[in-house]
C-alpha cells in the first residue's frame, strides 16, 4: 500500500529538520490515534511536538488553527496537512491511513458485535449508561467552548448562536439551507461591524 | 429499503456533503446525522443512535468514527467504509489544497472575518448536538441526572473521561438508568 520511500531518505542534513518517512508517518499517526480515547488532539500534540519534534509548538498551533477553521473532522485534516508538509500527497495518504485505518478496524469489529448482540438487555442497559456519561462529557466540552463567547457579550454572535441552535436543534431543519442563510449573514454582519469599529 | 447500491450511494452523498459542512469539526454535524439516519431514512432508532455515540466515544481514534458505526449498521462492511471515507475524504482534499496554497504564498492570511463569522455558527451547532444527544438518551430524570453529573465532574475535576464512561456503564448494567 505504501511505497517504500522511507529507505530513500537522504542522510540527515544538519540544516534541514528531520523529515519523517512514509512508514514513520503512518506508524506515528496510528499510535496517537489508538492512544486517543475521547479525542486525539492531546496525543497528536504530544507526539508531533514533544516526542518527535517534527514541529515547534507555534507551528503546531498554526496548523491546528487552520484545520479547525476548515470544515470536516479537525484531526483528520491535521493528518493530511501534516503529511503533505513533509512528504506531499503520499505523506498525506500515509498519515491519513495511519490515523483512520486502525481505529476503523476496531470500530467495525465493535459494530459487528453490536449488530449481533445489541438486543441483549444487559448490554442495552450498559450502553444506555455509557451514553449518558458520554453525553455529559460532551456537554462539558460545549460549556467550555461557549464560555468565552458568553464572556465577550457580543450580542450579534449570541443571537446568531441562538438562531442556529433553534433552527437545527429544535426545529430540526436540514443543515444545508440553514448554513446557506447563516454563513453569508454572519460574514456580512461581521464585516459591517468591523468597518464600523475601525472608522 | 432501497437496493444496497443505492443505499451506499445515498450514504456517500449524504456524508460527503456533511464533510464539507462540518464547521468546527465533525461533532457539529451530529444533528444532521441524526436527522438523516433516524428521522428521514429510518435507518435506526433514537436509542440505537445514542448507543453508537457511546460506542464511538468508548473506542480509540477520532470521534468522527460514529459514521463508521452508522455505515456498518446500514450496509455492513461496505457501508462502514463508504461512510468513513465520504465523511473524511472531501474535507481532507480541501485541507490539502488550502494548506498547499498557504504554504506557497507564505502568508497565513486565511480571512479572519470568515473565521470570526464561523465561530458562533459552529458553537450553535455544537449546542444543538448536545441537545439532540441528550434527547436520544431517553430524557428520563435518572438519565438527565447522570448526564448532568458527568458534565459537572468533567468541568470541575481532571478525572480521566474513560472512568466516567466505565462508571456510566456499570450504573447502566446495574439497572439504574
Amino acid at each position: 500500500m505504501l511505497p517504500d520511500s522511507a529507505s530513500a531518505i537522504p542522510p540527515p542534513d544538519v540544516a534541514v529538520p528531520v523529515r519523517p518517512g512514509l512508514i514513520e508517518l503512518f506508524v506515528a499517526f496510528a499510535k496517537m490515534s489508538l492512544a486517543g480515547f475521547g479525542g486525539v488532539l492531546v496525543w497528536a500534540r504530544r507526539a508531533i511536538v514533544d516526542q518527535h519534534r517534527w514541529m515547534t509548538p507555534e507551528e503546531f498551533n498554526e496548523a491546528f488553527a487552520l484545520c479547525h477553521f476548515l470544515p470536516g473532522p479537525n484531526i483528520v485534516n491535521l493528518s493530511v496537512v501534516f503529511g503533505a508538509r513533509f512528504r506531499g500527497i503520499p505523506g498525506s495518504i500515509a498519515a491519513f491511513l495511519g490515523l483512520v485505518g486502525p481505529p476503523v478496524v476496531i470500530v467495525t469489529v465493535l459494530a459487528a458485535i453490536y449488530a449481533r448482540y445489541g438486543e441483549i438487555p444487559a448490554l442495552q442497559r450498559t450502553l444506555a449508561g455509557v451514553s449518558c456519561a458520554a453525553v455529559g462529557l460532551f456537554l462539558a466540552v460545549i460549556v467550555r467552548m461557549t464560555m468565552p463567547l458568553l464572556k465577550k457579550r457580543d450580542p450579534v454572535a449570541l443571537v446568531l448562536l441562538a438562531a442556529v441552535f433553534a433552527a437545527i436543534g429544535m426545529l430540526r431543519l436540514p443543515l444545508v439551507p440553514v448554513l446557506f442563510v447563516a454563513i453569508p449573514l454572519s460574514v456580512v454582519v461581521t464585516f459591517i461591524l468591523r468597518r464600523r469599529n475601525a472608522s | 429499503m432501497n437496493s444496497p447500491t443505492s443505499t451506499l450511494f445515498t450514504m456517500a452523498w449524504t456524508f460527503g456533503l456533511m464533510s464539507l459542512l462540518a464547521i468546527g469539526g465533525a461533532n457539529s454535524t451530529i444533528p444532521e446525522m441524526h436527522r438523516v439516519a433516524v428521522e428521514v431514512r429510518h435507518w435506526m432508532s433514537d436509542a440505537q443512535f445514542a448507543d453508537m455515540f457511546a460506542i464511538a466515544q468508548l473506542s480509540p481514534g477520532p470521534n468522527v468514527l460514529i459514521v463508521t458505526l452508522i455505515g456498518y449498521h446500514v450496509a455492513g462492511i461496505a457501508g462502514a467504509l463508504v461512510a468513513t471515507f465520504a465523511m473524511c475524504g472531501p474535507s481532507a482534499v480541501l485541507a490539502y489544497f488550502v494548506s498547499d496554497t498557504l504554504t506557497r504564498s507564505h502568508q497565513s492570511i486565511w480571512p479572519s472575518i470568515l473565521q470570526a463569522a464561523l465561530v458562533p455558527i459552529s458553537i450553535g451547532l455544537m449546542c444543538a448536538s448536545g441537545f439532540i444527544l441528550t434527547l436520544t438518551t431517553g430524557g428520563t430524570w435518572v438519565a438527565v441526572a447522570l448526564i448532568v453529573g458527568a458534565a459537572v465532574l468533567a468541568l470541575a475535576t481532571q478525572l480521566n473521561p474513560l472512568w466516567m464512561l466505565v462508571v456510566g456503564g456499570i450504573l447502566g448494567f446495574a439497572g439504574v438508568v
